[in-house]
């Protein structure tokens, strides 16, 4: 990047300018969704969890697939800006903090749909270890109080890392202001004023928790997975889960990258930050997790018949042929073969297509959930036992209002924060030099 | 008597003359100095020559003490109300060991960030003297504290190095 400091200063602040009509329009439809949502979420708490489509046997619905989905895409956040800074990838330098941004925020909104799923919300402190009057403690073998703790944890470190990186940017975006945005900013960055003193120790623990979050985001997509393959329900019993879920995620999270970061850049003009050559890297890094989706569900069903086993091979034919085939055929062909377009540079670095592919590849990873959860249930062992699910109006209204509590926060993200780190465009700018540039 | 110590801050443009000015300083036996910089830079740590970073025992530490509380909080409370579930031991190893991992990492994070704060003393309300709002966007800045005798040689040398300005504070 050939760009000056003070340019990537100007340039990267602008976007905190006070916003156009668009955006005021675009924040007010945003928050008549979201009130849509909470009113359907305030009328199931007052009628009861009955208003929504869950039954026996389908006891999990659109709640936990959502559930699912946004623990996913929150997975990417953490591989980019994590992953990728262990591996030295400075590519990631301009999209990361967008990246993290959405792992907070998908992470603000999974944590809602346990709660929301519950028949008494009211008594989700249930989840926690606390001690109380009957002695009685949480139990520790059950995956779904591990899920309690990935997720927590996972939203802790990833809330943490997500404000660390950005207080040298609050410190710049401190200096340039005045008057209650001076306060306000300068008492977010903490007195942070970059003293080799702090850069060092900001340095070490920056690369500390870009480690302890690696294995993390690994850890919390495999258990999320073993909330499923923990149990002896055909078409969820399998080892293949845990990879199988983290690549998923992976997937369907880099997809959301993509479908963020096209109509950002455009908006806020920052199209010499986030160039193509990003948008190209994150179309190859979907081939890869791609591939690894095509072929989990080749391995899936390879076993299915394989093992011999009657109930994995219904259960796989019914998913097919059955009730719910066309999301099963949506996972497919969205999942694991339209990424594949991707092989051609054309459609790589055409900013359409990638747009277009990355908004399927999240319908077909929101499929993938509910085929898993919602087919696997429908039909168990006993045909007896089987039965249909079908979304209500009220599970439809709160994934809505859900997805709008998201884009939201990302609104607001993007006009009051600095959506590119001012701190790593710069470190990949070349020093000014008095003698002559260092190359 | 001791004299009386103050500060100088010298803003640089270019990075190479900033290194050269504190490797100059170093040399001359003023060892108290800041350098302060919009981005981290190698060239700067390699000149100032700190010490390596406590932060990863704060980590390491973090790390150990939550996979202590794991471990203690997952089989104390299994056998303070010994309730078979699933016909799995009261003291299952391997799900408590997922408990384990997740709180290793929470408290190493939280270590993380403690040991970050302790070291750089932050937070803090006011800001240091001599701040300058450049600094953050696109201006290195070098000070030195020393005693008031050799302030003039210090903001002589300072401008002899290259520096666009020299500011003067007591300290």
């Amino acid at each position: 990047m050939e760009l000056s400091y003070s340019q990537i200063n100007r340039d990267l602040l602008k976007t905190m300018e006070p916003p156009g009509r668009l955006y005021y329009v675009v924040l007010g439809l945003d928050l008549v969704v979201l009130l849509w949502g909470i009113y359907a979420w305030v009328y199931q708490i007052r009628t009861g969890i009955g208003v929504a489509g869950l039954n026996n046997p389908v006891g999990w619905g659109v709640y936990i697939a959502t559930f699912v989905f946004w623990i996913g895409i929150a997975h990417s956040g953490t591989l980019i800006s994590a992953i990728l800074f262990l591996f030295r990838c400075r590519w990631r330098n301009p999209i990361y903090r967008t990246a993290e941004a959405m792992t907070v925020f998908a992470l603000m909104t999974a944590g809602l749909y346990p709660i929301i799923h519950l028949g008494r919300p009211w008594l989700f402190y249930w989840l926690f270890p606390y001690p109380q009057e009957g002695h009685l403690w949480i139990n520790f073998r059950s995956p779904l109080i591990w899920d309690v703790f990935a997720v927590g944890t996972y939203m802790i470190v990833s809330a943490t890392f997500f404000f660390t990186g950005l207080v040298p940017d609050l410190a710049a975006v401190r200096d340039q202001a005045s008057g209650w945005r001076k306060k306000i900013y300068g008492f977010l960055a903490q007195g942070w004023q970059g003293t080799d003193r702090q850069w060092r120790h900001y340095g070490s623990a920056y690369l500390f928790l870009a480690a302890l979050a690696t294995p993390l985001v690994v850890s919390v997509h495999s258990i999320v997975s073993w909330d499923f393959a923990m149990s002896v329900v055909p078409g969820w019993h399998s080892t293949i889960f845990a990879p199988y879920f983290v690549a998923g995620a992976i997937h369907s999270g880099l997809a959301m990258v993509l479908t963020i970061l096209i109509p950002m850049r455009r908006i806020y003009r920052l199209e010499a930050y986030v160039t193509v050559m990003h948008l190209e890297n994150l179309a190859k890094l979907i081939i890869l997790t791609g591939t690894i989706m095509a072929y989990s569900y080749g391995t899936e069903m390879f076993i299915a018949w394989y093992s011999g086993n009657i109930y994995e091979q219904a259960t796989f034919i019914y998913r097919a042929f059955g009730d719910y085939a066309v999301a099963f055929w949506i996972m497919l062909f969205f999942n694991a073969v339209v990424p594949f377009f991707f092989v051609f540079g054309r459609v790589r670095r055409s900013i359409a297509w990638l747009f277009a592919i990355s908004i399927l590849i999240n319908i077909g990873m929101w499929a993938e959930r509910f085929v898993i959860i919602v087919s696997s249930l429908a039909h168990e062992y006993i045909p007896f036992a089987w039965g249909i699910y079908k979304p209500t109006w009220v599970e439809v209204s709160i994934f809505a209002g859900t997805f709008a509590w998201f884009f939201l926060w990302f609104l607001l993200f993007a006009k009051l924060l600095p959506v590119v780190s001012l701190t790593e465009v710069k470190e990949l700018a070349p020093p000014p030099q008095r003698e002559g540039a260092l190359r | 008597m001791k004299s009386e110590m103050v500060r100088i801050l010298g803003i640089f443009a270019h990075l190479d003359t900033f290194t050269r000015a504190i490797g100059e300083l170093r040399h001359l036996g003023y060892g108290d100095l800041t350098a302060l910089s919009p981005v981290p830079r190698h060239e700067i740590e390699e000149a100032i020559e700190g010490k390596k970073s406590p932060v990863r025992l704060f980590t390491l530490w973090g790390g150990i003490f939550g996979g202590a509380t794991a471990l203690v909080l997952t089989i104390a409370t299994s056998t303070h109300y010994p309730l078979i579930t699933g016909g799995k031991p009261i003291i299952s190893v391997p799900p408590f060991l997922v408990i384990v991992f997740e709180l290793v990492i929470l408290f190493g994070a939280l270590a993380t960030i403690l040991g970050m704060l302790i070291n750089i003393r932050l937070p803090r309300i006011r800001l240091e003297l001599g701040h300058d709002s450049r600094l953050s966007e696109d201006r290195f800045g070098l000070w030195v504290r020393c005693s008031a005798d050799a302030a003039q040689r210090v903001q002589d040398l300072l401008h002899a190095a290259g520096a666009e300005e020299v500011r003067h504070e007591r300290d």
